[in-house]
């Protein structure tokens, strides 16, 4: 048995692991196997600010080079891991090599999910995980004229954005009846259909995409099962992502759409832990939470760390995320789903407002448009369990800071 | 290249020549500068690039944005007159000098 531990996959997870353990005071050798050749970077600005061409690549880098060395963490760039044998507590790399590990940490992210229709494989159908997907959309938008997102997500809109702003015309195909179906509330989802189209995209829901068709290779219409057909000279499909779990699940792994992990980021295997996009987490009601965040990547990486270094730091956070869209910022705390009440502070014309959603008189999520300073108190509420009940929220002038200072133990 | 120097939380000091064009935030990760964590990679979201700007410098910097200024209400450290979100603050020869301090924590 070696003493090194392995981590597999260099993005945000990755690093964050790495940094923590020594952090941590973890003494032996760190080793990260990253699949892509690069140095970890950062992804949000890949549908955002590098796609508009306002963040130049060098700035996504999270570390600089020496940075690795300065930390005694081995950093192996381009070099995928094959296999896991965790008989022997070795992997295999891409060349047939085998190295052994103490404990080995699964960080391999997810990847776009692929549309299963004809013509998904044709020139210039592009989904966005990477930096060469972001930098190839960025350069189809400067020459496309007409773009056809598939998917009204995140991804999706945000793209959609940076191609109104390049003046493509676009049109979003959405297969639900609203935008963000799975992660918004309906409010939201209206506020965001009302931005897009106010810019000039064409919204289309329930549309299902049934094939796409080429000429010479290269896209030139998205059909849908009503008979209806869009030009298209770029098409990008944002339908969600599969977490990168092959690794685990030919190791025998429990795997249920993602490395299965406790809040500590432990999986099946003693010796196995995982964090970010690749993990499905088990929450303390049973429930498998899969989450593709920074947050996530982050939090779930300290935990492992944590627990490699015998300490238990349990992720149990509200879930934090963001997206800038036409200069609007959403973020969003906790979960909006099954709230039996909401309500609103600010205006929606505006373009200024928090919706504060409530279960059972209890908070249980907060989206907040443009408004950061409601966010940050949204988390804090969340994390320490406290609410401000309907009419405190729907009243401007109630300060639901002032829940803080009377609720948070010292 | 502008001279900024960052204190870390345990009083280390890390002098770097900064880009200009760079973030405070940026120079401080990229050089792997303790007591920063800037989560969200600079799309003022976080508040986790919380910092204090010190030195006749300091007063050089643009006024923080409202966006900031809510970030800053709520961030993890105590908040001072001189708080800051090092992702917000690009670095120019005017900021030659600059000290930025670090807080003790910042989630």
């Amino acid at each position: 048995m070696g003493d090194a531990v392995i981590i597999v996959g260099a993005g945000q997870a990755g690093l964050t692991v790495a940094e923590a353990l020594r952090a941590d005071g973890w003494q032996d050798e760190i080793v990260i196997y990253g699949a892509e050749k690069h140095a970890p970077y950062h992804r949000p600005p890949l549908s955002k600010g590098y796609l508009l061409g306002d963040t130049p690549a060098a700035q996504l880098t999270i570390r600089g080079p020496d940075l690795f060395d300065k930390k005694r963490i081995e950093f192996c760039a381009g070099r995928p891991v094959r296999a896991i044998d965790p008989t022997s507590l070795r992997i295999e790399l891409d060349d047939g090599s085998r190295r052994a590990y103490c404990s080995l940490v699964l960080a391999t992210g997810s990847r776009p999910r692929e549309l299963a229709v004809e013509g998904a494989r044709l020139d210039r159908v592009v989904s966005l995980r990477t930096l060469e997907d972001s930098a190839t959309i960025g350069t189809q938008l400067q020459k496309a004229e007409n773009v056809v997102v598939i998917g009204g997500g995140f991804i999706g809109l945000e793209v959609a954005a940076a191609a109104r702003k390049k003046g493509c015309s676009v049109i979003v195909l959405e297969a639900m009846d609203r935008l963000l179906a799975r992660v918004a509330s309906p409010a939201i989802s209206d506020f965001f259909a009302r931005l897009h189209s106010d810019h000039g995209a064409r919204i289309i829901f329930n549309a299902k995409v049934s094939r796409l068709v080429g000429e010479a290779g290269v896209v030139r219409t998205v059909e849908t099962a009503d008979g209806q057909s869009f030009p298209a000279d770029l098409v990008v499909v944002g339908v969600g992502a599969v977490a990168n779990d092959e690794l685990a699940r030919h190791a025998g792994l429990a795997c249920d759409r993602g490395v299965v992990v406790d809040d500590c980021s432990r999986s099946s295997d003693p010796s196995i832990f995982a964090a970010g996009d690749c993990t499905a987490r088990r929450l303390a009601d049973g429930a498998l939470s899969r989450l593709e965040s920074v947050q996530n990547a982050v939090e779930q990486a300290k935990s492992a760390a944590a627990a490699l270094t015998g300490r238990e730091r349990p992720f149990r956070a509200a879930p934090w995320f963001w997206s800038d869209q036409h200069g609007v910022k959403l973020q969003m705390a906790g979960s909006s789903a099954n709230a039996d009440q909401a309500a609103l502070r600010g205006s929606l014309a505006d373009k200024n407002f928090s919706l504060f959603y409530l279960r059972s008189g209890k908070l249980i999520g907060v989206d907040t448009i443009n408004r950061p300073g409601d966010h940050m108190l949204a988390r804090k509420l969340l994390d320490h369990g406290l609410s401000p009940t309907i009419e405190e929220v729907s009243d401007e002038h109630f300060d639901l800071k002032s829940l803080l200072a009377t609720g948070v133990p010292a | 290249m502008t001279k900024i120097t960052f204190i870390e939380p345990q009083g280390a000091k890390v002098e770097i020549d900064v880009i200009n064009g760079w973030t405070l935030m940026q120079a401080a990760t990229s050089h792997g500068v303790e007591g920063i964590e800037a989560e969200c990679g600079g799309s003022c979201a976080c508040a986790t690039c919380h910092c204090y700007v010190e030195g006749e410098q300091a007063t050089r910097l643009p006024a923080p944005s409202n966006d900031e200024l809510e970030m800053l209400d709520n961030v993890a450290a105590e908040r001072l007159p001189n708080s800051r979100l090092g992702c917000q603050i690009r670095v120019t020869p005017y900021l030659e000098g600059l000290v930025v301090r670090m807080p003790e924590a910042q989630s």
